[in-house]
């Protein structure tokens, strides 16, 4: 649905997005990470038409975005990162002009704001101006605006940036939702959101692309991942540390005294054999008559794979 | 233009001219501009000491009071469409551009219109106590309306801008006082005594004074109709190429 071929924007002498390729299919949910300033928003804009790429091109279901800009605009629905509506309309209003620029008229159009007013839980506010709205429903309503001609492509910039915990939650459930049939972009710096809601997730760094894959397979990317944590009662960690090192398939051990007082992690020598790996520990207890108390093989943690692609060179040593 | 541009101009009009009667502006304006009117007319202008049955004292005064008041009418266009951030809503609508700036100069040139009608007491006045040429009165107010939407169409575009609206209103009263000072008699009587009279003539050719005098007369001359076009036309599509470059 969307193809984004060697995507560059430069801004004077100042290089945001460089040389990004990637596509979307109907069914996938993207995940865009990345630090502030990475160049996310500027690429949703250059997807969404709002600027004009440098260098490279933009295709939404098979129109370029530069040269059929209407057609492609048209699959297009965008929730811009500042969620911005025109202050003084009413919820209703806003949707209802939104809904006519989106050519849907007549009956269709009070089902068409009915739906995402459903949808986005604004009937509480339908009658309001925007301008007096909480953050959190200013922000359901241009979410409401992105969704009324049921688009086959949506482009959100930080969907669930000031809503609270249960908003947040349910936001997800909406975007995992429409990511059955849709073909799905949002930008987030949240990372559980990426598990919750993604199929798969691209890490940009600099406005060039350093991690895209599976929520899975960016975390096996994590020192940690595969790597089996043991806590046993009442047996010393430096003791268990030193009987897990004696494994063939141990490289290295160390106490983790967040994840209790005797826990010790075992890493691997080699990640794909994890399983084989967990296994040995276990054998190992029985064989030392450890009383497990906890055992886990570690999936690896986003924010850890994210902070070693994202940081500075200087700041990573 | 087909139907879909048609549709998409009136809803912009549309949320534009609903928008205006939503704040206090509209209504600010409205007053201010109907009093400033009456003032110039009846005291400054010395309507009853002129023993004339004419809006004169009345038109004379447009240019110089839409100087003031037209910009504060566009300044807000796009600049705060700029600020507020919907400027990017509205481009990534299944819109052109040229619709969005068509729609709303419609709106607040509807709106000046409206301000404009408002002044009918003037016309009922003149009408009560002689017996004006309404010809000559219609033809005042055809010009009226054309000077007020070049000068629009020029704060639009210092509109589009800036996403300062202070700074767009500033711009646009230059730019509008210019128009004004080029064909405005003093100025133009001062400019002879060192420039040559062709080029002063040139110069005033691009004067709005020129052309408002001729309407008037009572006279639709299709230059004078042309200029205001003209001048109109050009400050639009010159909108429409700054909102193509300048989008973030």
């Amino acid at each position: 649905m969307i193809r984004i071929e060697n995507l560059t924007k430069t801004f004077g002498r100042n290089t945001v997005v460089d040389n990004l390729s990637f596509n979307v299919e109907r069914g996938e949910v993207l995940g865009f990470l990345g630090p502030n300033g990475a160049g996310k928003s500027t690429t949703m804009r250059m997807i969404t038409g709002f600027l004009p790429p440098t260098f490279g091109r933009v295709s939404v279901g098979g129109h370029y975005v530069v040269s059929e800009p209407l057609a492609a605009k048209r699959l297009i629905g965008y929730l811009p990162e500042s969620a911005a509506s025109y202050g003084d309309m009413t919820v209703n209003g806003f949707l209802s002009f939104v809904a006519e620029l989106r050519g849907i008229s007549g009956d269709a159009r009070k089902r068409a704001v009915n739906r995402v007013v459903d949808l986005c839980f604004l009937e509480n506010v339908l009658y309001q101006s925007i301008d007096t709205l909480s953050k959190g429903y200013r922000h359901r309503t241009c979410l409401a605006q992105a969704l009324i001609h049921d688009p086959e492509v949506l482009i959100m910039d930080e969907p669930t940036d000031g809503l609270d915990p249960n908003q947040k939650h349910e936001v997800r459930n909406l975007i995992r939702e429409m990511g059955k049939t849709k073909a799905v972009i949002f930008s987030t710096h949240i990372l559980e959101e990426v598990d919750a809601a993604c199929t798969r997730a691209i890490i940009i760094d600099r406005g060039r692309i350093v991690a895209n894959g599976t929520p899975g397979e960016l975390k096996a990317m994590s020192e940690a991942a595969g790597a089996v944590t043991l806590a046993a009662r009442g047996v010393d960690a430096a003791l268990v540390a030193n009987k897990l090192g004696e494994l063939p398939d141990v490289a290295r051990c160390e106490a983790i005294p967040a994840a209790g007082p005797d826990a010790v992690r075992a890493y691997p020598r080699d990640k794909t054999a994890a399983p084989l790996l967990a296994r040995a520990v276990i054998e190992m207890a029985e064989r030392e008559n450890w009383r497990i108390e906890q055992l886990r093989t570690e999936e690896g943690q986003l924010d850890e794979v994210f902070r070693k692609l994202t940081l500075p060179d200087t700041v990573k040593k | 233009m087909n139907p879909q541009s048609l549709a998409n101009i009136w809803a912009i009009a549309k949320r534009e001219t609903v928008s205006y009667f939503g704040s206090p502006v509209a209504y600010v304006f409205l007053v201010i501009f109907l009093l400033l009117t009456g003032f110039f007319t009846f005291t400054v202008g010395n309507f009853f000491e002129r023993g004339e049955a004419s809006l004169a004292s009345f038109f004379t005064w447009h240019p110089w009071l839409y100087l003031v008041l037209v910009p504060a009418v566009g300044m807000r266009l796009w600049s705060e469409e700029r600020r507020s951030g919907t400027i990017e809503l509205l481009l990534t609508m299944p819109v052109n551009a040229w619709e969005a700036i068509f729609g709303k100069f419609l709106a607040s040139w509807f709106f000046l219109a409206i301000g404009l009608a408002l002044t009918f007491p003037v016309v009922l006045t003149v009408n009560w106590l002689g017996d004006p040429d309404n010809g000559q009165i219609f033809t005042g107010y055809l010009g009226s309306f054309f000077l007020a939407g070049a000068y629009l169409s020029i704060a639009g575009l210092t509109s589009a801008l800036t996403r300062n609206q202070v700074v767009a209103f500033i711009l646009a009263v230059v730019v509008c006082l210019f128009l004004i000072l080029a064909g405005f008699n003093p100025v133009t009587d001062m400019l002879t005594r060192w420039a040559n009279p062709a080029v002063i003539e040139t110069v005033a050719a691009f004067s709005v004074m020129t052309h408002f005098d001729g309407f008037q007369k009572g006279v639709i001359d299709s230059r004078d109709l042309l200029f205001f076009l003209s001048v109109t036309g050009f400050a639009l599509f010159a909108t429409a190429l700054v909102i193509r470059n300048r989008r973030s």
